[in-house]
């Protein structure tokens, strides 16, 4: 099996199939061996309610780049040896990962706040639009009072 | 001569559509009147941005869109 390669030192990435977790943070580590520490955060489909499946749509000019800078940013902030940012696209059922967030610090720190930052960021400030399936049909989700407030604490 | 709009998440539903193409040049006053009522109504809040040929638009009321180029109309995202 051909193994999983990282860019360094910023690895971000649209992804419209399921993800890998184990590969990608076992090669994120492998690609930040001058790193204290290293953060992983994973976000997933809720399995409550009647979710029945969650859509993300995204554009293409502005999504992606979007990202990148996004990690960029979070990287001279946080003096990070390195980022990954993997957001998924597309249908995904409950227990499903949507998102994969990955810092390397030469400190722990760094390296929490930095991931809390990116997820912030990723839950009110990328361009990404999410709908929910319910047994009563598709439900769009505006971002939560909580979502902003969270990206606030950055301000 | 035209324009395509692309209407981006939830405004896809209130337009009906995923895009339109629409007659070139285009600017604010013709975007709100070629889009419908209801999101016409989207358009003039705060937190719905407009983007032309993939850049947001600083200030989204100077739109002068041209032949070929895309319009997409942006609506507050949710990721994550």
């Amino acid at each position: 099996m051909a193994r999983l390669s990282i860019s360094s030192p910023l690895d971000v990435r649209l992804l419209d199939k399921g993800m890998s977790i184990g590969e990608a943070l076992a090669a994120f580590n492998a690609a930040h061996d001058n790193a204290g520490g290293v953060v992983s955060f994973l976000g997933k489909v809720r399995p409550d309610g009647n979710v029945r499946a969650l859509e993300l749509t995204h554009y293409e000019p502005l999504t992606l780049s979007g990202m990148e800078e996004l990690a960029e940013t979070a990287t001279s902030r946080f003096s990070l040896e390195g980022a990954l940012v993997w957001h998924r696209i597309g249908v995904m059922t409950p227990g499903e990962a949507i998102v994969l967030v990955a810092t390397a610090a030469r400190h722990r720190r760094d390296a929490f706040e930095a991931a809390d930052y990116l997820m912030d960021h990723l839950k009110s400030a990328a361009w990404l639009w999410k709908r929910e399936r319910r047994d009563d049909g598709w439900h769009w989700i505006e971002p939560r009072g909580q979502d902003h407030e969270d990206l606030a604490r950055w301000q | 001569m035209s324009v395509t709009i692309l209407f981006l998440g939830p405004l896809a539903d209130l337009a009906g559509e995923k895009e339109r193409e629409v007659d070139a040049p285009l600017d604010w006053a013709g975007l709100i009147d070629v889009v419908g009522p209801e999101v016409a109504q989207q358009l003039e809040l705060d937190r719905v941005n407009v983007a032309c040929k993939g850049r947001v638009l600083a200030d989204k009321r100077a739109l002068m869109a041209e032949d070929s180029d895309e319009v997409a109309l942006l609506p507050p995202v949710s990721g994550g």
